[in-house]
């Protein structure tokens, strides 16, 4: 297989590349792992552990295929349910075998000294850094989890009483279930984090079952709102990378992006919002190690393309274009253009403009073909967006207010 | 018939995808995890792996994989048996209907063309010096693996073009030319020198390390004294198709037009007579239809163009005034039955056989006149054969499976030969 050096500092730390898996199931112990960095992952946030014996419920999962197969996967799941000596016998042996590969333990505290003490302990088996579990939605006590991460003053706390622990890197692990994530980033790194990771799952009920009258997963009758992952956050999870990567404040704070990520194009996604680092969990679950190989080479082929030898020319490239609705250009609008031979007949474009815009389209009942009305379409691309067949509607002629000034617009030509 | 459609002689017989379907498509597949279609394609292709890439979106890592592991990736995407292969095999087929391999691999094909994709490099060069002889299936995937690995190839061919059957006989409704034709451009970009209307013979081969023959199977398996056989409008298939290839629309296919024969081959001429204007089509075929050894989609596309089959009846003698009027036959089963039919062609689509190879080297001949070889397909030393002319006349795919084997033998023994 073709793949070009992906390799990228995160932290301090070297990586083969930046894919690594999430805290999660998909790295609980030795055998998983070694098969993963085979495969060619370049490390592991190993599964979140914490100083409390487990007991998980059954079943743990649910799956909504709404919009395609696993388009959204709900968990509601604890830490690693090994004990800690185990772990750091598996994380020993990992880094012994592996020591080009990298591992960050995922930790869990309540107190103070529980969070310094697991990380001194972590810490012992030889590994590359600490991550800081200050995000889990759906915990079985309070004051762990997502509800430290919504309390930048427990963040900075935990942060501090973390950073006692360890000299390595730490990376802290936010909350999407929260409005602005800033404070709480801001406060991590205060106490002495030197990364931050986002998202976490966010908090969710999925499709109800009618009969049961609950959601999954349905654990003796009983659900309750959990953990979303999957396709469906990754908007989300790309919006909180880049405002962090965005705010003054936290400039040059590697970022790991976690959410959604299944193609060589949303590990991309993720570089180009900033994030130095990309973890996945949710589609190595559905699909299992072997998608990172269509991530190597999907990305070595991209960059080969574009022109790019190292991974630190592309991390960041979309930061600035991705701005406040504030800073729009105001002043044109971009009108559709319809091939009618390419065209079916479908009247899609015309049902979603009479219904859902602003009645621009009129329809030809005998061709069966769709007609601007240009004094009505606002250019919207609404008829763009729902037309079935590749190209047929397209960015067509750009028109400006009057008295507005005729710049050179950029706009989308691919929709493939 | 209300569903017959008109075909012209160089329209593809099966619509290709755009992005937007292919993707749809490769997300039907279940992603095995021990990809029963990878393991049934005779050259490894590996189309789980392929399949993989593109529902990933990484369509260029996809046509890696078919390039690297099928020189004649292309070519074999248009005339592959999938229903008796990956497709047969697809888990998928437990729940509805295979994954459309053949037309995603097709799809893949067009974008590494349309990308300009060179996923085969030439290898360091090494002393060696190759000769194939003959330019189908076989001799192309054998000098495109040995120029990867280095070696000096040089491909001789009788004929004014590369292909084999590729180019001379499968109708180009099944496989359009310009597809055989990027395929051995990529073999030609690897500096694989191809030396035309050239019959190969000991003189020639005496100068190489090695000699691969992938000779085929171009005698026709047609009694000499068949009755009528010399009347003007009598063909053996071989003769049928190159003419219609080379000439195109300029070619006469009659106007009734009897072909004999059930496999694939048969088909290939009934199809062409049709799209070529013939009015009438008739297929002859003396088994039944469980019995014939034609692909059945191949069997469905000449009904789809309204060419009928008559079973259970094989042609006794053509008559005529000096050109064919008409064919009788008489049943394979039903020894009573008898028929009588106008017809202005006859063409035998009866199977073919290997031609005399002594002058390429003094091989030893199996009963059924094919090359012998052992499993990797070294016949006498220096010298390797694959495809039909060990065969007795198989798949594209199956071809380029032997042609794969015996490259790797070459190599190994080249290398115990000592030449570097």
């Amino acid at each position: 297989m073709y793949q070009k050096d992906l390799s990228i500092e995160f932290a301090g730390v070297k990586c083969l590349n930046p894919f690594f898996l999430a805290s999660s199931p998909v790295c609980n112990n030795y055998d998983m792992i070694a098969k993963s960095f085979e495969t060619g992952w370049a490390g592991v946030f190993y599964k979140n552990q914490d100083s409390v014996p487990e007991h998980e419920i059954s079943p743990i999962f649910g799956v909504s295929d709404m919009g395609g197969p696993w388009s959204m996967f709900k968990n509601c799941e604890h830490a690693s349910q090994n004990s800690m000596e185990q772990n750091m016998e598996y994380m020993m042996r990992l880094k012994r075998d592996y020591p080009e590969h990298r591992i960050f333990a995922t930790l869990m505290g309540g107190s103070d000294e529980d969070w310094t003490s697991l990380v001194e302990m972590a810490c012992q088996a030889g590994i590359d850094g600490v991550e800081l579990n200050m995000s889990c939605p759906h915990m079985g006590r309070d004051n762990m989890g997502s509800d430290v991460g919504c309390n930048p003053e427990l963040v900075e706390q935990y942060a501090k009483a973390a950073r006692k622990g360890t000299d390595l890197a730490i990376i802290a692990k936010m909350t999407p279930n929260i409005t602005n994530m800033i404070p709480s980033a801001l406060a991590a790194i205060k106490g002495g984090a030197d990364g931050i990771s986002a998202i976490n799952t966010v908090k969710s009920i999925m499709d109800l079952d009618k009969d049961l009258m609950t959601t999954e997963p349905v654990v003796n009758g009983k659900s309750a709102i959990s953990g979303l992952s999957g396709k469906a956050v990754k908007p989300i999870a790309l919006r909180f990378i880049l405002e962090m990567a965005k705010y003054p404040g936290l400039k040059d704070v590697p970022l790991s992006g976690i959410g959604g990520v299944y193609t060589w194009e949303d590990a991309l996604d993720f570089l180009l919002c900033g994030a130095r680092n990309v973890q996945v969990c949710t589609s190595v679950m559905e699909y299992g190690y072997r998608l990172v190989e269509d991530i190597i080479s999907g990305l070595s082929y991209w960059m080969d393309e574009k022109g790019f030898e190292k991974l630190d020319e592309v991390v960041g490239l979309a930061v600035p274009n991705i701005t406040s609705p504030s800073e729009f250009t105001r002043t044109f609008k971009i009108r559709p253009e319809f091939d009618h031979d390419k065209c079916i007949g479908c009247g899609r474009c015309y049902v979603s403009c009479f219904d859902g815009g602003h009645q621009a389209i009129n329809w030809l009942d005998k061709e069966r073909r769709p007609e601007l009305n240009t004094d009505k379409c606002v250019g919207c691309h609404l008829c763009q967006k729902v037309c079935p067949v590749p190209d047929c509607i397209r960015p067509g002629e750009v028109v400006f207010d009057e008295g507005a000034e005729h710049e050179t617009i950029t706009f989308k030509t691919k929709f493939e | 018939m209300s569903k017959v459609v008109k075909k012209d002689y160089l329209e593809e017989a099966v619509s290709g995808f755009n992005l937007r379907t292919a993707l749809e498509e490769a997300n039907r597949c279940i992603v095995c995890h021990d990809a029963p279609c990878s393991k049934s394609c005779p050259a490894g292709t590996d189309p789980a792996r392929f399949i993989r890439a593109l529902k990933f979106k990484n369509v260029k890592g996809a046509a890696e994989t078919i390039r690297s592991n099928n020189p004649l990736g292309g070519s074999c995407a248009k005339v592959c048996p999938y229903d008796q292969l990956c497709q047969e095999a697809c888990s998928r087929c437990g729940i509805d209907k295979p994954i459309q391999i053949g037309r995603l691999q097709n799809f893949i094909v067009e974008q590494e063309k349309a990308f300009d994709m060179k996923v085969c490099k030439a290898g360091e060069k090494k002393a060696g010096r190759v000769a194939c002889v003959g330019a189908g299936p076989a001799s192309l995937t054998v000098a495109s693996k040995l120029a990867q690995a280095g070696y000096d190839v040089t491909v001789y061919e009788r004929e004014a073009k590369a292909g084999g059957v590729l180019s001379h006989t499968i109708s180009p409704a099944r496989l359009p030319q310009d597809v055989v034709d990027y395929d051995i451009s990529l073999i030609e970009d690897l500096g694989v020198k191809f030396v035309f209307n050239t019959e190969a013979k000991a003189d020639i081969l005496k100068d190489y390390d090695a000699v691969f023959a992938g000779t085929g199977l171009w005698s026709a398996n047609v009694d000499s004294s068949f009755p009528g056989a010399d009347l003007k409008g009598v063909y053996t298939a071989i003769d049928y198709l190159k003419e219609a290839r080379k000439n195109n629309e300029a070619f006469d296919p009659g106007k009734r037009v009897v072909v004999v024969g059930g496999g694939d081959v048969a088909m290939d001429c009934a199809s062409t007579a049709k799209t070529l204007g013939a009015e009438d089509v008739r297929i002859l075929y003396r088994r039944s239809i469980e019995e014939a050894p034609a692909d059945i989609n191949e069997v469905l596309y000449i009904t789809s163009l309204g060419i009928g089959m008559t079973t259970g009846f094989y042609p006794v003698a053509a008559k005529g005034n000096g050109k064919l009027e008409t064919v009788e036959a008489a049943g394979f089963y039903d020894k009573d039955a008898k028929m009588s039919i106008s017809a202005d062609t006859l063409v035998f689509a009866t199977g073919q056989k290997a031609e005399d190879q002594s002058g390429i080297a003094p091989f030893e001949i199996t009963d059924k006149g094919l090359i012998a070889v052992d499993e990797n397909g070294a016949a006498i030393e220096g010298f390797f054969a694959g495809g039909d002319v060990i065969n007795g006349g198989k798949t594209v795919v199956e071809a380029v499976a032997e042609g794969k084997k015996a490259a790797e033998a070459i190599i190994a023994y080249l290398e115990k030969k000592g030449v570097k």
